[in-house]
């Protein structure tokens, strides 16, 4: 009942910060120098088709009559209408929300993959040889940009070898799945490098915890001693990371979803920035911040889970 | 009365890369069934990773090299990690200095007792029942409620009570405390230690008890080792390691103690400080700090030498030592030195 009152207290703590997100992306979209209308349609446009135009936009009106209309938008998910591919918002989001989350999901499965056992053995037999190559690995992959490292990826496993698509996306499963293989292989590895080292550095501070000693003093096994001693404890500022990341990637990596050729929201961001598809930004810049928000009211609830001494 | 243990010129050295740090260098003692056997020193004499040694706890890069360790005439040293896991916890167990990080902090107090009886074939009730006898052993009031709280709902004293029910709990027959009380305060100490004594009488355990604190080895031992720069240079039993010690570094050890008798007295220190194990003088490693110290200390070190049976003390000069004289007397029955008089 306690975790049921702290999640509850956690969510309405939520919404004044919803409500200033919101005051400030519905000003920061004001406050762009020059008329929207005129932004929208161009140079050329007629004094006519700018005044039709912001008669449309809604921009005759107050600010307080627009904010509200805005909020009411945001509520009832109608967040007007894409000017680029002149649909609605909300439905170009669903399509590419959905791109962004299987690519995170596969991502991050990718990532477990990689650093639990890497970072376990390389800090269990610290500064071995096993420890150096991993760390100098880590290292390499935190520096090398991501785009060329999809671009290798692309090359070997797209043209040389040609197993997997070099981008774009599938119409059945199957093949969303396997175009989204190499995207978040790349999008990994940055993910992996910074777990990696969480991982095992956690592992050499609790190797040397005396409670792994009296743990092994009663005679358990080495397993029950890495499972429920040593891995149980790096865990806790290991899912906090993993989350940061997570909230990171589902905003959407320009880059990835670029060089991928992928309809995901990063991607769309971009395109609409450039466009100046002001609807579909504003309706983004709401989406991430909602993200960030949930994300890190996932990571407070999960962190009070595994670590009994975070009070409710 | 029977070998327990048997520790035979053991040596843990610690090889880094341009040095060896000898923290074990030829230690030899022998524990037998149902005493207290006590090993005094300062910090980074080699106490500890003495006991370590024993259960195979010694961290990296940490090593036994050399020696045996004889539990029931079978060498611990020798044994594979599966035979070793069978002495840990079901034959020998250990507590430890820290209660603070001893025990895990995410785990329930219930959760880290069961795992003592991982190996055995009990249900879940037959340990919850055993748990909660344990822990009402040790004084833990309300066990039901309190084998459900986690580490930091403890305090200090009920933490180490938690550790040496969990070190109890497949009722070894010797129990190594590895300075149990160092991080409680004095009152606590005394209940831990008073809980151990009576423990060992009613389990019928050994204890080898290792402490830098003269006052609980006069409490608790039957017999005594002193160690100084990883080596026993005193061993005998309590009685007369405190009226007649003839290591000069013993003796300045009792002398540095407050004395019962004259309040006014001023202590007498030890000048100078424990040597570096990786660097170790020639000779005698006390002799830098000794009062006594000649030639002789400075180029030969000296054996451990029988003065009677049951007395060994490591020294060039014993003639010298012949008068030294204990500035208390242990008697156990008052249960304590200075307790009662501070």
């Amino acid at each position: 009942m306690n975790g049921l009152n702290y999640i509850l207290k956690r969510i309405l703590q939520i919404i004044p910060v919803v409500f200033i997100i919101s005051i400030l992306i519905f000003l920061m979209l004001r406050a762009i120098p020059g008329d929207p209308a005129r932004l929208v349609l161009g140079e050329k446009a007629t004094i006519e088709s700018i005044d039709a135009m912001r008669e449309k936009l809604g921009l005759n009106e107050s600010y307080i009559v627009q904010y509200g209309k805005f909020v009411k938008g945001i509520v009832s998910l109608d967040l007007g209408t894409s000017l680029t591919y002149q649909r609605p918002v909300i439905e170009l989001l669903r399509s590419r929300v959905k791109i962004t989350l299987m690519l995170t999901l596969i991502s991050t499965f990718f990532s477990l993959l990689i650093s639990f056992p890497l970072g376990y053995y390389a800090g269990k037999y610290k500064d071995s040889m096993f420890d150096q190559i991993v760390k100098s690995g880590a290292l390499a992959a935190v520096s090398m940009p991501s785009f060329w490292i999809g671009l290798l990826l692309m090359i070997l496993f797209g043209v040389k070898l040609r197993w997997l698509p070099v981008g774009g996306w599938g119409n059945t499963f199957i093949e969303q799945i396997r175009s989204l293989i190499l995207p978040g292989l790349t999008m990994s590895l940055l993910t992996s490098a910074l777990l990696i080292r969480n991982i095992r550095n956690s592992v050499v501070d609790i190797s040397n915890m005396d409670y792994v000693d009296f743990a092994r003093s009663k005679g358990i096994s080495e397993r029950a001693v890495k499972n429920r001693h040593i891995l149980r404890n790096a865990l806790i500022s290991t899912v906090t990371l993993l989350l940061m990341r997570m909230a990171y990637m589902l905003g959407g990596s320009v880059i990835i979803e670029t060089v991928f050729s992928l309809p995901g929201i990063g991607k769309l961001m971009v395109d609409s920035i450039f466009g100046r598809d002001y609807a579909v930004v504003q309706a983004l810049v709401m989406l991430f911040a909602m993200i960030i928000l949930m994300i890190n009211l996932l990571t407070d609830i999960i962190y009070s889970f595994l670590d009994p001494r975070v009070k409710f | 009365m029977n070998k327990l243990l048997e520790v035979k010129d053991l040596q843990t050295h610690f090889i880094m890369k341009n040095e060896v740090v000898k923290a074990v260098d030829g230690v030899s003692f022998t524990i037998y069934e149902k005493e207290t056997f006590g090993l005094v020193g300062e910090s980074g004499s080699g106490k500890s990773q003495t006991c370590r040694s024993i259960l195979g706890l010694v961290k990296k890069p940490g090593k036994v090299v050399g020696g045996e360790i004889l539990y029931k005439k079978q060498d611990v040293v020798k044994m594979s990690k599966d035979q070793l896991r069978k002495i840990r916890g079901h034959e020998i167990s250990i507590i430890f200095q820290e209660p603070m990080t001893s025990l895990n902090p995410v785990l329930k107090i219930r959760k880290q007792i069961f795992e003592a009886f991982d190996r055995t074939d009990m249900t879940k009730e037959e340990k919850r029942k055993k748990s909660i006898e344990l822990l009402k052993l040790v004084g833990i009031p309300s066990p039901e409620t309190r084998m459900e709280e986690y580490t930091h709902q403890f305090s200090g004293g009920m933490r180490q009570r938690a550790m040496i029910a969990i070190a109890l709990a497949s009722e070894p027959s010797l129990l190594i405390a590895d300075e149990p009380t160092t991080a409680l305060d004095v009152t606590i100490q005394d209940q831990i230690m008073q809980l151990l004594n009576q423990l060992k009488e009613e389990l019928g355990m050994s204890i080898l008890l290792i402490t830098h604190d003269l006052a609980v080895v006069a409490q608790m031992c039957d017999r005594v080792a002193v160690m100084y720069a990883g080596m026993i240079v005193e061993m005998t039993d309590t009685f007369t390691l405190f009226s007649t010690p003839r290591h000069p570094y013993t003796n300045a050890l009792i002398r540095s103690l407050p004395n019962q008798k004259g309040a006014n007295e001023r202590l007498e220190p030890i000048h100078g400080a424990p040597p570096n194990l990786a660097d170790l003088p020639m000779g005698c490693p006390f002799h830098p700090r000794c009062k006594f110290a000649e030639e002789i200390c400075r180029t030969s070190r000296p054996e451990l030498t029988d003065l009677t049976n049951t007395h060994q003390v490591r020294c060039h000069f014993l003639n010298k030592t012949v008068g030294f004289q204990g500035t208390f007397t242990p008697d156990k029955k008052q249960g304590g030195c200075d307790g009662e008089n501070s």
